[in-house]
């Protein structure tokens, strides 16, 4: 486009927002497509029977019927909710302890510690539930199951039983996301500022009233942020189980994203698959409300104290 | 900094206490690497065996050289770094100029789409997952690249991070005097807002290059194919073939794994810096 002096502010302020339309409309292009479309479709879909090629048929609230008389379903979103409470409650606590380990003043070797903690993140999942599921071998050869013969424990069968299985992929989680969350809590308490601390220690706090009334308070976003993308991460739980069950998974480990991939790409079941996508999206966004309550309630009562 | 949160003098049991916390998860964090490393250099039958070797054996080269029997191995490597790579640079074209837009440019309805566009954030993927498919057969995309880049390319948070970044690093008055100068708005994007942005683009650039390269779910629906599979799924099908050689699958996964260590190292400061940035914000 040439630009000539006749041009006005209007004209000018015209081509201004036709090229801002222009520039942000890639994104709304794609997700029409690929986001907003598909997630209507899922609802239309959950009301149908469909295998994937013949023609689909209307089956009305039979998919929903069915996988709520199914007990894997149920069994699923058991798991999902066990193995996020096994993997990511220590997760938070561990995490929170080393990022204050690492925020000390006193260490050497911060940057070195620092990157050997959160050198898991960047693991694909694929190679963490490999190697774990070799740890968690059902097999005496296996590493945690040597352990445990030191201590005359027999074989656990990690990939068969029912709290075993859970330990084991709840295990892939913790190790794999503490760093991850470490990193976002010392980033946290390294934004508060030293002069709290300083003022604190010479009103003669301690080290524990320090953290209590100082590090936690302030940390307080943080570890909303943290709940919060740990809780819907773990809802979507899917690649762990499949690399350490296989493609058939097993009731004591399905989770619900397994569950409705196995409908749709194992079973050809697309209608049941949308059906358990809707489930699972329900679940998803009550717990998003439940945690913007919370936040905001939170949120409010540290303003009236501030006021 | 003379400053202490934690204990004071020489040596206090507060200081032991917390290079037993670091040095503890430092060796938590390692013992899996090594442990794969060492199950990558030995035999099957060594692995097999009561108790389990702990040192590494002799047997890296052969490992590995069963690895590129059972799957293409470079193939799937190529197939990941192309796809990471399109991914990660049509983003942060997409993503800075979304950004550029809502930082800089005034237009009818800028809070109501951006408040869009954080909405989107809040939707699940899964839920999408089965009718994607449907439209990728539709497209006939099933075993493309295609499949994999261009829903890839919808990033409503690098929008949101692009444009914090331009807002506060770009100086108003540099635009506005680019739009004097006669520059229209891509132009000043181009030539102005990019050089700036720079230090954006890597931060952004690392993260969403990890997510791809580690990605999974959507791989495995839509490229079925072993010619395009990516590493992720070469190796689940490495894990998932007849012969349990445990030998041969740590091998893959070895191998797969040191490249994102290597990278991981050389930017190591930038990548941590800029997924902690991204959660504060």
């Amino acid at each position: 486009m040439k630009k000539t002096k006749k041009n006005n502010r209007l004209t000018d302020k015209k081509r201004t927002a036709v090229a801002a339309y222009l520039f942000i409309s890639p994104f709304f292009i794609l997700f029409a497509i690929f986001g907003l479309f598909p997630m209507l479709f899922s609802f239309y879909l959950s009301f149908f029977r469909w295998d994937g090629l013949d023609p689909m048929t209307f089956n009305g609230l039979n998919n929903f019927r069915f996988i709520f008389s199914d007990p894997i379903f149920y069994s699923s979103i058991k798991n999902t909710f066990l193995i996020g409470l096994l993997g990511t409650l220590p997760q938070i606590l561990v995490s929170m302890v080393i990022a204050f380990a690492l925020n000390s003043t006193l260490i050497r070797f911060r940057n070195v510690f620092r990157t050997l903690i959160f050198l898991p993140y960047i693991t694909s999942i694929v190679a963490v539930a490999i190697i774990f599921g070799l740890v968690f071998n059902n097999q005496p050869f296996g590493f945690a199951n040597y352990i445990l013969s030191l201590f005359d424990v027999g074989p656990i069968r990690w990939g068969a039983e029912y709290w075993p299985v859970k330990f084991a992929i709840a295990t892939m989680v913790f190790w794999r996301w503490v760093g991850y969350n470490t990193i976002i809590f010392l980033a946290g308490m390294q934004s508060i500022p030293r002069e709290l601390y300083e003022a604190a220690k010479i009103d003669g706090a301690t080290i524990m009233q320090q953290l209590r009334l100082i590090t936690l308070p302030m940390l307080k976003p943080i570890v909303m942020f943290v709940v919060f993308t740990a809780t819907i991460g773990s809802l979507q739980l899917f690649t762990e189980p499949l690399i350490f069950l296989g493609r058939g998974f097993r009731e004591e480990g399905i989770t619900v994203v397994a569950y409705l991939w196995r409908d749709a790409f194992v079973y050809n079941t697309f209608g049941t698959a949308s059906a358990a996508a809707i489930v699972l999206f329900v679940i998803i966004i009550s717990l998003t409300a439940l945690n913007l309550g919370i936040s905001s309630l939170i949120g409010r009562t540290k303003k009236s104290k501030v006021s | 900094m003379s400053t202490r949160e934690v204990g004071e003098g020489k040596f206090s049991i507060k200081k032991f206490f917390v290079y037993v916390v670091l040095v503890g998860g430092s060796l938590v964090s390692l013992f899996p690497f090594y442990y794969m490393f060492i199950m990558a250099t030995r035999l099957n039958r060594e692995i097999n065996s009561v108790p389990p070797p702990f040192t590494p054996g002799t047997n890296l080269v052969e490992n590995f050289q069963k690895v590129t029997d059972n799957i293409d191995f470079f193939g799937a490597m190529w197939n990941s770094l192309f796809v990471s790579a399109s991914i990660t640079f049509g983003t942060l074209f997409l993503c800075s100029l979304a950004g550029y837009a809502f930082a800089k440019l005034e237009f009818k309805g800028k809070n109501i789409f951006f408040g869009l566009i954080l909405v989107t954030m809040m939707v699940p993927p899964q839920l999408g997952l089965i009718p994607q498919y449907y439209i990728i057969t539709e497209l006939n995309w099933l075993n493309d690249f295609r499949a994999i880049i261009v829903p890839g390319l919808i990033n409503a948070f690098g929008i949101f991070w692009m444009r914090q970044y331009i807002n506060e690093g770009v100086p108003y008055e540099i635009v506005e005097a680019a739009k004097i100068d006669g520059c229209s708005n891509f132009r000043i994007y181009w030539n102005v807002v990019v050089p700036m942005i720079l230090p954006a683009f890597a931060t952004l650039g690392i993260i969403v290059f990890m997510h791809v390269w580690n990605d999974f779910l959507w791989p495995l629906v839509v490229l079925r194919d072993p010619a395009v599979h990516t590493l992720q799924v070469a190796l689940r099908a490495l894990n998932d073939s007849r012969q349990m050689d445990y030998g041969m699958i740590m091998s893959g996964t070895f191998w797969a794994t040191v490249p994102l260590i290597f990278v991981f190292l050389m930017f190591n400061r930038l990548f941590i810096q800029s997924l902690s940035e991204g959660a504060v914000k």
